[in-house]
């Protein structure tokens, strides 16, 4: 379809506001743009036609089962749109005084208890604006912490090989050298290897659990203790929470600071990309460093100011407290019994998917899997040639998301599932039978699927020449 | 309560017996005994839909929705088109996850590229990435695109929104890379003089952070800071006000390395401060050092257009630690609205909501000024501007706060007792000003009694 | 694969070829540019820039991945091979007629690897 500037012709408008009656004010010649502004010009019409083409070229969790393993790609729920569109919290500047945001202080602390309970931590922000930027919090935390207290010699930290990319550059990012511990047969933490690396320079320990694989795992509390032993602490990546919610908590498991993604866990939409919220939790001993407001209750009511050591701000406000009020609103629905039944429904999802599909299909680390599960299709390629992309591509004919791929990296030619607790049996049945059709298809009609997708609104693009010349603006008369 | 489970307990029966299980406990087996919480958590039952949706009213109504609003300091009151909010609305647009699978993101992925190409047209640079947090983290990420092995000290103008300053110092101290604040002069611009010495002493320069307009509202000189911070072969960064951009020279004309800016004011809500929008955008030569997503045009296999995220390779989930950023989201739905809000304002709607902008804030400068506040008038400014109060007057800025509180409009922000910054936009009205310099004029005569 | 005699080679999948006694030109290996892809960018040092073995001198970038380029031996950047700016793909379809460096000054040549050597290392990679 054509960009919106191919359907700009100059002359056309919107009649939005109202002329200026007042003098217009001119500046110096060289305070002003010497080449007028030129964006696009079109009707109303037209431009309500185009984004209606572009919704159409797109698919949401509205649209079907997603199963983005890692990404909790859940329903999200229609009231918390509403909630977050009341008048009373969009229209309020970040810089008026307490007195007149009550409102959104009190919604702001509603989520800080709550989330404190679920996570079994004692203090929570919510400036971070996604989950990579809660871990840079986290791990600034981490680092203030431990210059505090003079232990500056502390340079590393431990990245598990099955941890998200997003553990190893905030570290990175941190001023950190990360260390890379390999998983042990059953996908966990190989403790023995994990003792080895530890030490008086080990700032701390990055983990997801359940991890990447899906897989809890059995040795977490002695992994804890032994990284505190060291002198270390430990950071939870929230990812997977869902898997857990309302039955175990990170705090209790040892973790001294975690992020949450309220944009999964938390029913908040994805946007196509954002915005999300990456709140941090974390223990007291970390609490005084935390960024963003510190919110807290007297006689004259809720009052915000900043945590005596903060760590210093990483965004311009108080983060997406938008995104924060959907999340909230979902967390006030689900109650004590809700957080429950979502961690169960989604891990009993996961698990009826995995057994439908575990008879074809190869699941190199199978035991114990909770709300995910990785398909390896290394056999599948070796004997037939079709690859993790040729089926993600393939699901695309069959009019489902295809789940993440490539990911796990310890997991050859992966297929990471997730279904979440919002699938129907239904919908699991149905993707499922999909997915073995496909394998049949891989020995029966092989060059089916290295073509897919036949169906979807382009076939495979070129992404070598896209990054060898990158095209990422529209010229009008330039084509390629 | 509501889970939003679907399932039935008879599916949930058979689901198990398919699994070969008796309970759905028994899933849980990895976990450690004694960290699982028997009890359940320590919270409230769940509630029905209407009593949350209750719950958030009374909230909401405790929050003070001021008629009038004359503050901006960073997040600004602006008209957001209907067609806009239309738009956003789309159950997909707010649904779909990041587009990983062009395939079935086309729309999605059009639409950034659309954001980039206009970000590009309002900044006059070459390239645009697919947005960032905040306008804040932008400028983080920006100065640290220009960071080497060689050059590790960052130059900050005294004059840049201090909350912005902050965060960038967050930033540069997590990568160990020295800041350094340029001096303001007394009428509150970059001091130039005292930059070019101090670019002069710093062998590991690598980049100048300057806000058009700044803090302050003032239009800065940028020309002469271009030629020091280039004759000094390091970067400059602009940090810019996008509907400004749609007058004032460019940080495309004036030949700066990396824009950024918050793009809050391209139709989104100010929502107590998020979400928001960072916008990045830079020269060519620095393409490959823009963080985060970007979308480039490419063909399919069978020759047609096709979109893709383009430039992964140098992001974090494939180059972990030696990426140069640990970004991976834009603020995708926010980058969507700002694109409506652009296409729906168009060019011409864009410089008048910029004429309205400058023609309000002037005539409330001067407004104020014959209410006995003072103002630079040599300054050149663009919808935001200084006031004091004249040294002797016993009238304190909290004075005058409170008598415009009352009168239900949000007054300037505070910078120290006799400072106020004040906004105004398309949605302030001649007779607000007047309403706004009368309360003054009363505040300031009555102290002078 | 091919892996020329005339070579010499570095566990990081650089190739080295001494043009004289001093200097050197430097580039990826058959190996290296197949297991990275279709080429996309490469970021290349200054010329009189010095490196010491096993310094990173810069970057190459495929749609997989991008990866550092690991100095085999010492010396001082004397030309850079800018076509490759240009056309990347180069390496890809010609790995030894694509020189990324040439370096002056060259030491430390003792530890590099003979084309033999060098393709039995590679078997126990991956």
């Amino acid at each position: 379809m054509k960009t919106i500037f191919e359907k700009s012709v100059q002359g056309k408008y919107q009649d939005i506001i109202p002329k200026c009656t007042l003098p217009e004010v001119t500046f110096p010649q060289e305070l002003t743009r010497s080449a007028a502004l030129e964006l696009l010009e079109i009707s109303e019409t037209e431009m309500s036609r185009h984004y209606n083409q572009l919704a159409q070229r797109a698919y949401g969790v509205s649209d079907g089962m997603y199963p983005l393993g890692s990404c909790t790609m859940k329903y999200n729920p229609a009231v918390n749109e509403e909630v977050a569109a009341l008048k009373g919290l969009t229209d309020i500047h970040p810089q008026q005084p307490a007195s007149t945001v009550q409102g959104w202080l009190r919604i702001l602390k509603i989520g800080e208890d709550y989330l404190k309970e679920v996570t079994g931590m004692d203090a929570v922000t919510f400036q971070p604006a996604a989950g990579a930027h809660g871990e840079y919090a986290g791990i600034r935390l981490i680092r203030e912490y431990h210059m505090k207290n003079g232990d500056d010699k502390r340079t590393k930290v431990i990245v598990p090989d099955s941890a998200h990319g997003t553990n190893p550059a905030t570290a990175a990012m941190c001023g950190y050298e990360v260390v890379s511990v390999p998983s042990d047969s059953e996908g966990g933490v190989d403790v023995e290897e994990l003792s080895k690396v530890l030490g008086n320079d080990v700032a701390a320990l990055m983990l997801t659990n359940p991890n990447t694989l899906g897989i809890s795992d059995k040795n977490i509390l002695e992994i804890t203790e032994m990284v505190h032993e060291a002198g270390g602490l430990c950071y939870y990546d929230g990812a997977n929470l869902n898997a857990i919610l309302g039955i175990a908590r990170p705090g209790d498991m040892g973790f001294d600071v975690m992020h949450m993604n309220l944009h999964k866990t938390f029913s908040t939409p994805h946007g196509g990309g954002g915005p999300g919220s990456g709140a941090v939790a974390c223990k007291n001993i970390l609490k005084g460093f935390l960024p963003g407001i510190k919110i807290e209750e007297d006689e004259e009511g809720m009052t915000m100011g900043l945590y005596e050591e903060t760590m210093g701000p990483i965004g311009l406000y108080y983060g997406n407290v938008a995104v924060a009020a959907r999340a909230i609103a979902y967390m006030l629905t689900l109650g004590k019994e809700g957080m429950v039944a979502v961690a169960k429904n989604a891990v009993l999802n996961a698990n009826y998917m995995k057994t439908l599909l575990e008879k074809d299909y190869h699941i190199p680390y199978n035991e114990g899997c909770m709300h995910e599960f990785v398909i390896s299709a290394e056999d599948l390629k070796k004997e037939t040639g079709i690859t993790a992309m040729d089926i993600a591509k393939s699901m695309i004919d069959n009019g489902v998301h295809p789940p993440t791929v490539y990911f796990p990296l310890i997991v050859h030619e992966a297929l990471m599932f997730e279904p979440t607790e919002t699938e129907t049996k239904e919908s699991l049945d149905r993707v499922s039978q999909i997915l073995l059709d496909i394998r049949k298809e891989a020995y029966t009609d092989p060059q089916k699927l290295h073509e897919a997708p036949r169906k979807g609104q382009i076939r495979r693009p070129d992404e070598v020449g896209a990054a060898r010349n990158p095209i990422l603006v529209f010229e009008d008369g330039k084509d390629l | 309560m509501g889970s939003y489970v679907p399932g039935t307990e008879k599916e949930r029966q058979e689901m198990l017996q398919t699994i070969g299980c008796n309970t759905v406990e028994e899933l849980f087996a990895g976990l450690p005994e004694q960290i699982r919480l028997s009890e359940g958590p320590d919270l409230p039952e769940g509630k029905s839909e209407q009593e949350v949706m209750s719950i958030m009213e009374e909230a909401a109504g405790e929050n003070r929705v001021y008629k009038t609003c004359f503050r901006g300091a960073g997040a600004y009151r602006h008209y957001i088109p209907a067609i806009v909010r239309s738009i956003v609305g789309k159950e997909v647009f707010k649904t779909a996850y990041t587009p990983y699978q062009p395939e079935l993101s086309q729309g999605i992925l059009q639409s950034i590229f659309e954001y980039q190409t206009m970000i590009c047209r309002l900044t006059g640079m070459d390239v645009s990435n697919a947005s960032v947090y905040d306008g804040a983290t932008a400028a983080a990420e920006g100065v640290l695109m220009c960071k080497d092995r060689k050059k590790d000290v960052v130059f900050i103008s005294g004059t840049v929104d201090p909350k912005v300053k902050a965060v960038v110092e967050t930033y540069c101290d997590g990568q160990n890379v020295k800041t350094v604040t340029v001096p303001v002069t007394g009428n509150g611009m970059t001091d130039i003089h005292e930059l070019k010495e101090m670019v002069e002493r710093e062998s590991g320069f690598a980049c100048l952070y300057v806000e058009q307009p700044n803090y302050f509202g003032i239009i800065e000189n940028i020309g002469p800071m271009e030629e020091i911070v280039h004759g000094a072969k390091g970067k400059l960064v602009m940090g810019c006000e996008p509907v400004s951009l749609a007058m004032l020279k460019t940080p495309g004309e004036y030949g700066a390395d990396v824009a950024v800016g918050e793009g809050q004011p391209l139709g989104l809500p100010l929502s107590f401060g998020g979400p928001y929008l960072g916008f990045m955008a830079a020269k060519k030569d620095m393409m490959r050092k823009l963080p985060g997503r970007m979308v480039g045009e490419t063909k399919d296999a069978d020759g047609n257009k096709a979109y893709v995220l383009t430039l992964q390779a140098r992001e974090q989930h494939i180059r972990r630690e030696k990426a140069g950023s640990n970004i991976c989201s834009n603020q995708a739905h926010c980058a969507l609205t700002a694109g409506a809000y652009m296409a729906a304002m168009g060019t011409e709607g864009m410089k008048k909501v910029a004429g309205h902008c400058t023609a309000k804030a002037h005539y409330l400068a001067e407004k104020l000024t014959e209410a006995g506040l003072e103002t630079d008038a040599d300054t050149p400014f663009f919808n935001e501007f200084v006031t004091k109060i004249p040294e002797g007057s016993s009238v304190t800025c909290s004075d005058i706060l409170k008598a415009l509180d009352e009168k239900d409009i949000l007054g300037g922000l505070e910078l120290d007792d006799r400072s106020l910054l004040w906004c105004a936009t398309e949605v302030n009205t001649e007779e607000e000003i007047r309403t706004v310099a009368d309360t003054v004029k009363q505040m300031m005569g009555k102290a002078g009694e | 694969m091919n892996f020329p005699n005339e070579l010499k080679y570095s566990k990081s999948h650089e190739w080295v070829k001494m043009v004289d006694d001093d200097t050197a030109l430097v580039g990826l290996t058959d190996y290296a540019q197949d297991a990275l892809g279709d080429l996309v960018f490469v970021n290349l040092p200054e010329e009189g820039d010095s490196f010491e073995a096993d310094e990173v001198f810069g970057d190459v970038e495929s749609v997989k991945a991008v990866s550092d380029i690991i100095m085999p031996v010492n010396g001082t950047v004397a030309e850079v091979n800018e076509e490759l700016l240009d056309s990347p793909e180069a390496i890809n379809s010609d790995p030894y007629g694509s020189w990324l460096v040439k370096m002056e000054g060259v030491t430390g040549t003792g530890e590099l690897l003979s084309a033999g050597e060098y393709e039995e290392f590679i078997k126990t990679c991956d």
